[in-house]
């Protein structure tokens, strides 16, 4: 308070005097991080139009860090802080008004500045404005997207004189949308029309408030527009419900795809699928430990080891329980089980009961955006390409490749393959270890959107067994056709019967399908298919 | 010859004396035995595992001072294994065979409504710390998380009067704690003059990992022109892909805010949270709170685990507050026997984390302030609103039909976990459920 007080006399004297500033601009900074820090959260929406109209080149710097909750004051000595490293018990720390490193400090001396929402998207709002004046175009833009639903009175002029000298169309174009939201809130009929055919939620929002008023002309002219953006929502809703079952869909042909070898051309239940797919989320996340700071290098990595990885773990299974059960289903699954069992609580206490972070790279994250109702998140794009890929490449070995020609031939007739001089053994191994590995890869694509922990198996070894049983049983292509047209089924049902009878809907549905067809979309014909 | 054999008889007289002695001295001072029921293996070793050495850690604590009663305190840990029959086995192999004379245990509501014949019967004590969906209060077990009064109405009580919120989505996993809680809140809303229309309800299976039709729908019911706000009770898991989606398809914490009931710091560290920051939590503790006590408990708590970037959460402090409450009590009664203490332990007051103190109510309830917090980018939560002082734990909603007027006190000359104040009848000791 003393500091306060000793102050103040300078804080006046500087407002009378301009150009003071320079000299005192260490008082002068401290003197409003002072009022932002003490004031009450009534009064901190002036202290930081305060800091905003300052002038001080460091505004932005403070406001940017107070949003961040990176603004601090050191109990000791009263100093503002902004946090550089704010994990563990010491963090390190600069000096808010010169700048200064002043390095690690106790986290007991440090006394947060407190912010909540609605000043933080207060201080979007300010820094939204100096946003609009950067030299970058492309933030320009963001900025006048960001600020559609956000314009207020006192905001309302400086966008409007910013909207005439803007360059960029699309910046011209947001800011007049922005213009007219707020327009409607205030209930000015003539700027509906701008609003006409715009599919932002932030438009929609201000419409549907709009509709509902008391006002007959407004709420008639706003439930007009209405209509007419409805017919267009329409149309890109069902585009992202196709999206999004496909996405889904392409999820659940990737964990199953391991299975469709191991369980579809081998015809080995092997419970242990789902732990295998943990394994491969687990590489992942061992990548990016081995490789910090690089998560995207870590991720592309995690593919090749992670196929390691699953195919060298479903070998020792293989060769240590799996050879010594052919041909005894029962005891393969009770077996396989076990594994599962035992490799989860391996995982458990090896590692760590608890769920390991995998990052998600820069260009995997966010979504691409269509237009303003629809976009297409970057992960489930990256997976579903992946899935495709995958797909492709099982094709291609299974078709064109020796392995693939050995491992049709033993399926079809063991005795015979043998007969022509094909190791059925080494076959056994390899066709185990592809699928296992494959296994594996479904697990680093998961982890991009899933837990990484002991119980990511458990979650999807049903749902594999599933795609496999419906796709049809020793067909690749079954198995891709399967996933995606579940995943759509699911997506279809899911907003009108909630997730939970969406899934019990589907699991009905592929028990009436078996009965009809008991050996799924496409059963194997021929010959082989009767063994 | 005879002095040798003389030597040797007194030896042996010697030997046996010693041994009586430490046989006398092991009667007089058998350990005090707790037993902690917290799944090690499972589904729940995720949470649950800490909670066991939390525990293990505040008795080793508790042994370094002395010890309780001059006795010394011995952990006897089991395995329920997230299987929930397996939880009432157990509580029976504690009570019955390892004679434990109290119980720190359970995670789920499930697993709870699974001990609770096993201790009732046995006459246990039993301390329960996590949040749950009240509509109980056995003699024998007392509750040290929240009641939904203590987190869930104080957090739509925030988001109403302090965020201007309007429309509500009640987003929960399918089971038995998002649907009471949920329950209680829909009718706390319309009691408030919420329209039907403006609340959104919406359950998802355990482990949901495909929020993308529900988070645009989410989207879109936020686009009606009300200021809109998830209130989630999704369970541990499922909330990473949750969060994920909703960064995914561009919702932030400024457009439709998200509260949850159950993330807390330790799911935080599985995530990367960039995405999260400013979205909402409400709890009675927090890591970051800024007392000493709690700062303290943190340093034991990474001396403890040897791990730097260990981190403490909601049901930690439970326990604590739980532990120091029955070690006061002993105390207080002189002897762990279980009536003594339950008697001594209502109204026993232990300071809890926050800066503030826990009274245990004749509910077997707690105080308890609640916290409001934000998710920051280091995974941790930074306070924005919290209660003025604390508030005292309902066992029975004012908001549910049918418990409404039922009561709970354990003192003479009531008694009774449920008791009909329109009836004036006890119901029995056992809850509803």
């Amino acid at each position: 308070m003393s500091i306060r007080r000793w102050l103040e006399p300078i804080l006046i004297v500087c407002l009378l005097i301009w150009p003071c500033m320079a000299a005192s601009a260490e008082a002068d900074g401290q003197a409003l991080l002072t009022e932002l820090a003490e004031a009450p959260a009534s009064g901190k929406a002036a202290a930081i139009t305060a800091i905003a109209e300052s002038g001080d080149p460091r505004a932005r710097h403070w406001l940017q860090a107070f949003a961040d909750n990176k603004l601090s004051r050191m109990d000791d000595s009263g100093r503002f802080v902004v946090v550089l490293e704010n994990r563990g018990r010491d963090w390190t720390v600069e000096d808010a008004l010169t700048g200064e490193a002043i390095g690690e400090v106790s986290r007991r001396n440090l006394n947060r500045v407190r912010i909540n929402n609605s000043l933080r998207s207060r201080i979007g709002n300010i820094l939204g404005l100096l946003d609009l004046k950067v030299d970058d175009p492309a933030k320009r833009r963001e900025a006048a997207r960001e600020l559609r639903g956000e314009v207020d009175a006192v905001m309302a002029e400086s966008v409007e004189s910013l909207m005439e000298s803007a360059e960029d169309e699309d910046v011209r174009d947001y800011l007049a949308e922005a213009l007219a939201i707020h327009r409607v809130q205030r209930g000015d009929v003539s700027a509906i029309d701008t609003l006409r055919g715009s599919l932002s939620s932030e438009a929609r929002s201000a419409l549907n408030k709009a509709a509902s008023s008391d006002d007959p002309e407004l709420a008639s002219a706003a439930s007009e527009a209405l209509t007419s953006i409805e017919q267009l929502l329409k149309i890109n809703n069902a585009a992202e419900t196709l999206y999004f079952g496909l996405s889904l869909g392409s999820v659940l042909a990737l964990a199953a795809v391991g299975l469709a070898i191991t369980f579809g051309v081998m015809g080995v239940i092997n419970m242990a699928h789902g732990e295998l797919i943990m394994l491969g989320a687990y590489s992942a996340w061992g990548m990016q430990q081995l490789l910090p700071g690089q998560p995207g290098l870590a991720l592309v990595l995690a593919v090749p080891v992670g196929f390691m990885v699953s195919a060298s773990a479903g070998i020792v299974i293989e060769r240590s329980i799996i050879q010594f059960l052919k041909g005894r289903p029962l005891e393969t699954l009770l077996a396989t089980f076990g594994v599962s069992l035992i490799l989860q609580q391996l995982v458990r206490t090896v590692i760590s009961p608890l769920n390991r972070t995998v990052v998600t790279p820069e260009w995997m994250s966010g979504s691409l955006m269509i237009n303003e109702a629809l976009s297409l998140t970057f992960n489930r794009l990256y997976i579903l390409g992946f899935a495709l890929a995958v797909f492709a490449a099982l094709l291609l070995v299974m078709r064109r490749t020796r392995l693939g020609l050995e491992v049709r031939a033993v399926t079809q007739n063991r005795a015979m393959a043998r007969s022509m001089g094909i190791r059925a053994t080494r076959v056994d191994i390899m066709t185990f270890a592809l699928g296992s590995g494959v296994a594996g890869l479904a697990g680093v694509a998961l982890s991009q959107i899933t837990n990484v922990g002991p119980n990511l198996g458990q979650n999807y070894i049903v749902d594999s067994f599933m795609v496999v049983v419906f796709g049809g049983v020793g067909n690749l292509l079954g198995t891709l056709v399967a996933g995606l047209s579940l995943g759509t089924i699911n997506q279809l049902l899911e907003p009108w019967a909630g997730a939970v009878l969406a899934k019990v809907m589907v699991l009905v549905f592929i028990i009436l399908f078996i009965q009809k067809r008991p050996r799924g979309l496409f059963p194997q014909k021929g010959r082989a298919a009767e063994g | 010859m005879n002095t040798a054999k003389t030597r040797i008889a007194s030896l042996l007289a010697a030997a046996s004396l010693a041994l009586g002695a430490t046989g006398l001295q092991a009667q007089e001072e058998d350990p005090i035995k707790v037993g902690i029921l917290h799944s090690l293996s499972g589904t729940m070793a995720i949470s649950e595992s800490t909670l066991k050495d939390t525990v293990m850690m505040l008795i080793e604590e508790q042994n370094e001072k002395g010890g309780l009663l001059g006795r010394e305190i011995e952990p006897v840990v089991v395995d329920p294994a997230s299987d929930w029959p397996l939880f009432a086995e157990k509580a029976r192999e504690l009570l019955a065979e390892e004679e434990v004379d109290v119980i720190f245990g359970s995670w789920t509501s499930v697993s709870r409504k699974s001990v609770l014949p096993v201790v009732e019967e046995l006459n246990g004590l039993m301390f329960y710390p996590v949040q749950y969906e009240g509509e109980e209060s056995s003699k024998n077990i007392f509750y040290t998380g929240a009641a939904p009064n203590q987190q869930a109405i104080p957090a739509v009580n925030y988001l109403m009067n302090e965020v201007g919120v309007e429309r509500w989505v009640l987003a929960g996993t399918d089971y038995v704690y998002p649907r009471t809680t949920n329950k209680i809140l829909e009718t706390y809303l319309k009691n408030k003059g919420v329209a039907d229309a403006d609340i959104m309800i919406n359950y998802t299976p355990f482990g949901h990992s495909n929020w993308q039709s529900i988070v645009s729908d989410i989207k879109e019911f936020g686009n009606q022109g009300k200021k809109t706000a998830v209130v989630s009770t999704i369970n541990g898991d499922a909330n990473v892909p949750f969060y994920q989606e909703l960064a995914n398809q561009g919702i932030e914490a400024t457009d439709i805010p998200v509260i949850a009931f159950s993330v807390g710091e330790q799911e935080l560290s599985g995530i990367d949270t960039g995405p999260l920051v400013g979205h909402l939590a409400a709890w009675n503790y927090f890591m970051s709170v800024g007392t000493d006590a709690n700062y303290d408990f943190i340093d034991k708590w990474i001396e403890y685990t040897g791990d730097e970037t260990a981190v403490t959460n909601d049901p930690m402090e439970a326990h604590y507050i739980g532990f120091n409450m029955w070690t006061r009590a002993v105390k207080q009664a002189g002897t762990t026997d279980v009536d003594a203490v339950e008697d001594a332990i209502i109204g026993v007051t232990v300071p809890n984390l926050t800066g503030g103190y826990a009274t245990m109510m004749p509910n077997h309830h707690i105080t308890k302030p609640v916290l409001i917090g934000e998710i920051q980018d280091n995974g941790q939560f930074s306070t924005v609103w919290q209660t003025p002082g604390t508030v005292p734990g309902d066992a029975w909603s004012d908001y549910l039909d049918g418990s409404r007027d039922i009561i709970s006190d354990w003192r003479d000359p009531l008694n009774c976990g449920n008791y009909n104040v329109a009836k004036g009848e006890c119901g029995g000791q056992q809850s509803s459920e």
